[in-house]
């Protein structure tokens, strides 16, 4: 058995083809939750909007 | 069947990324497809090899741009290639590169598909591209390296040039094609039943016997059971984006690496940058490394900690390269870290991916 895992990845049909079944869409490559071209606060909300797509995948 | 063009060879289009085009490295990652004339790169040994066909023009597209924005890069692309009526495409090969393959297998289904003409491409056995498309492509199948270019570009060009010539191409051992799992109807001199029976009879010497049709070893993976109440977890951070301690005290490598390491995240509120930094060699590591949580974010994993959201964070980030992994070593660390982290009373894990 294992542990409930959430995936943030960019290329989520990789992410499938392997059995992943809790997957979050990332931003991009080289920031998955990062936004450089935004400001530090509009930064932090994109990344926690993100990390609380993936806690709540946990919970499905 | 293909007819013959009057004038000239039949024409090939090529597509390729910026660092086979020789246009750069990873700074063209983000690079907006480009059309270029005639063949460059690995498309003049393609142009030695073909006996019936050319590389009329190359396309290029950095493999950021295309990974990020398929919808629009498919477009973009297929734009390019429809304005030079090619009779055949070919892409690549991309050998292991993942986001390469992905954009190679995508554009050679999206071209068959919307152009109506055949696609070859090469890809390595372990690149994630070959099971998302290997039902329905021609892909032979390569080294892991560009360093077995030249007997690969043979294979690709004998596969195109009977395309091209409109034969039939054998099957996959013959062609060195990665299998497309079609079954094929021969007809054979013995009876079925009786073949099977010899088959029967070998096995029980102890004889090597080859099936007519391979059985399916299927990986079915049962999702773990979903967290019942996030407030009384305890979550693992997990990245196979290769963040680590400043200066790499482990030697984590920047790609193929057998073994993942934890780094005690404790005391600590954020990564900062300078204190930990990026060796994956798989994309550009600037963004991560003036703001590590970019990759890994535990800035906002400790204030969901600290607001009570989770219960608590495991008190190690979990970190190994995902660059040319292979499938073997990812399997086995996955399973090791699970178990790991199931010892340690770790109830979920979020895993972020560059």
């Amino acid at each position: 058995m294992g542990i409930p895992t959430a995936h943030v990845a960019t290329v989520t049909p990789i992410s499938k083809s392997v059995g992943a079944v809790r997957i979050v869409g990332a931003v991009a490559i080289p920031y998955p939750v990062g936004q450089p071209n935004e400001t530090k606060e509009k930064e932090e909300i994109l990344r926690e909007n993100i990390i609380e797509k993936a806690l709540s995948a946990l919970t499905s | 069947m293909l007819s013959r063009s009057e004038v000239d060879d039949m024409k090939v289009l090529h597509y390729l990324n910026p660092f086979f085009s020789q246009l750069g490295g990873e700074e063209k990652t983000n690079m907006a497809p480009m059309r270029i004339e005639g063949a460059v790169g690995p498309g003049r040994l393609f142009n030695s090899l073909l006996k019936e066909g050319q590389i009329v023009a190359t396309v290029v597209c950095g493999d950021n741009y295309y990974a990020e924005n398929m919808d629009k890069a498919r477009e973009e692309v297929l734009t390019l290639i429809r304005k030079e009526s090619p009779d055949i495409f070919i892409a690549g090969p991309a050998f292991n590169a993942g986001r390469y393959g992905i954009a190679c297998g995508d554009l050679s289904h999206a071209v068959m598909r919307e152009l109506g003409i055949p696609a070859v491409t090469g890809l390595y056995m372990e690149n994630p591209a070959v099971d998302l498309y290997r039902r329905e492509l021609y892909i032979v199948s390569t080294g892991r390296s560009a360093a077995g270019m030249r007997k690969d570009a043979v294979k690709m060009a004998a596969v195109t040039d009977k395309l091209l010539r409109g034969e039939e191409v054998g099957l996959p051992e013959e062609e060195g094609l990665i299998p497309m799992g079609k079954r094929v109807n021969i007809f054979c001199k013995e009876k079925a039943a009786a073949r099977a029976v010899s088959m029967l009879i070998a096995k029980l010497k102890g004889e090597e016997i080859k099936s007519e049709t391979p059985i399916p070893v299927y990986d079915i993976i049962t999702p773990a059971p979903p967290v019942k109440d996030l407030s009384s977890a305890t979550i693992a951070l997990l990245t196979t984006g290769g963040i680590v301690p400043e200066g790499n005290p482990d030697h984590l490598p920047a790609a193929t690496a057998k073994f993942y390491k934890k780094y005690s995240i404790e005391k600590l509120s954020r990564l900062e940058s300078g204190q930990f930094e990026s060796v994956h060699a798989g994309y550009d590591p600037v963004y991560a490394n003036i703001n590590p949580n970019r990759v890994a974010p535990l800035d906002i994993l400790r204030i969901k900690e600290q607001k009570g959201e989770i219960k608590k964070l495991y008190p190690y980030l979990v970190t190994t390269t995902g660059n040319s992994t292979s499938v073997a070593d990812a399997t086995r660390m996955g399973k090791e870290i699970a178990k790991e982290l199931l010892a340690a009373g770790v109830d979920a894990a979020i895993m972020t991916s560059t």
